[in-house]
């Protein structure tokens, strides 16, 4: 796993109120959830994403544990394709 | 085989030709007749007389909504397939003579026609979070409002299961995760309770709201998987395709946020509503007891007090 994919996942949270808490002050694997993302703001981020990635998440990837960390977005975005050294 | 909609169309007809509904040209919107009204009130008061034991502190607002709170509750991203929103005549003179015209040549009247800052409640409790958010921080009890109003959502059907304009009586708590949790367990009980007295099968399964498009697949995927939404279940049309008449909901945080509510300790308020579908029950009691209201079972009668 790439970290240049985490970086740029966490660059998509940047100035957004999807969190409750700054994207800086959690890990990686930090749960999202717990930091404040509720449903409305998992489809401004996951429209965010599909912006930012260029990409269209498949049906099966819709489901809430693809969102519950920035790891697990980052593996959902390298598995539909997203390069592990872009940046 | 007969299809689901000669199903539905067939019971409509029935609705109809026995006046219990009255047809007004449009699928979806019905007249009710005074007996079908006296059911409805019947099963309000069996309702009250479950909740009222709450105190809750009643609110009744109209069928709209203002729309700057249909827009700030989130519901353009989550349903907008559903809304309506009242448009009206917003022209001069020749405006109106040009719509005239038009009318006349039986073309599109309404193309001058502006929104107005009105929508049409999509739910019951759409007025109760903004007005229970206003007030300020809530005490250590929390909130518990009793409403009751017509709603409105954009699905004409020949179902007479699923009108476009129909009322809903909800309970909605408001307070901490563990108030809004045992609100709504209670409830799934009471609701139980109260559709078995009524002489109804039932069945009670996790359920997720008609959300839109691709985001929606994800909203209902989150809701199902947090079982944030349970509907009781009554079979009208089929067996295999039960219609929902009562849910009990789980909102989490997200009226909380959206509205400023707050809890005693300064949180987001955490809100459950439950909502009893009072057009889908009656239909389902005449359904199941049939259109002679006198030769339903006796208890049954004696708990609508017809």
């Amino acid at each position: 796993m790439s970290s240049a994919v985490q970086a740029r996942v966490r660059a998509v949270f940047k100035g957004t109120d999807f969190l409750q808490a700054d994207v800086d002050s959690l890990a990686d694997d930090s749960d999202l959830y717990a930091a404040g993302l509720n449903s409305h703001a998992t489809v401004n981020l996951m429209l965010a994403l599909e912006e930012a990635f260029d990409v269209e998440l498949p049906d099966r990837l819709l489901r809430r544990r693809t969102f519950s960390s920035i790891n697990a977005i980052a593996e959902a975005l390298v598995e539909i394709g997203v390069k592990e050294d872009a940046t | 085989m007969t299809e689901l909609v000669d199903i539905h169309r067939a019971y409509r007809d029935d609705l109809l030709k026995h006046g219990l509904l009255i047809s007004m040209g449009v699928d979806g919107l019905y007249g009710r007749s005074g007996l079908f009204e006296k059911v409805v009130e019947g099963i309000n008061a069996a309702f009250s007389k479950v909740g009222d034991a709450d105190a809750p502190e009643v609110m009744r607002f109209p069928p709209g909504i203002g729309k700057w709170q249909l827009e700030q509750s989130g519901y353009l991203k989550s349903s907008p397939q559903l809304v309506g929103t009242i448009h009206s005549f917003n022209g001069g003179d020749a405006d109106h003579r040009a719509m005239l015209e038009t009318l006349e040549k039986g073309g599109d009247w309404t193309a001058n026609q502006r929104t107005t800052q009105v929508a049409l409640a999509p739910a019951a409790c759409y007025g109760v979070y903004p007005a229970v958010g206003a007030r300020g921080r809530m005490g250590e009890q929390g909130a518990l409002v009793d409403c009751y109003t017509y709603c409105f959502r954009h699905e004409p059907s020949l179902d007479p299961a699923r009108m476009q304009m129909f009322r809903q009586r909800e309970h909605v708590r408001l307070g901490s995760e563990a108030q809004a949790l045992a609100f709504r367990k209670t409830w799934m009980e009471r609701g139980q309770a109260i559709i078995t007295s009524f002489g109804l099968p039932f069945e009670v399964d996790v359920a997720n709201d008609p959300f839109f498009g691709r985001t929606g697949r994800l909203l209902a995927a989150s809701q199902r998987e947090e079982s944030l939404k349970f509907e009781l279940l009554v079979p009208i049309h089929a067996k295999e395709h039960p219609t929902a008449c009562c849910s009990f909901n789980y909102h989490r945080d997200l009226f909380g946020r959206a509205w400023g509510i707050e809890t005693a300790a300064g949180t987001p308020a955490h809100t459950a509503c439950v909502g009893f579908g009072v057009e889908r029950i009656t239909l389902a009691l005449f359904k199941h007891h049939g259109f002679a209201v006198e030769k339903w079972p006796e208890k049954v009668r004696g708990v609508l007090g017809l």
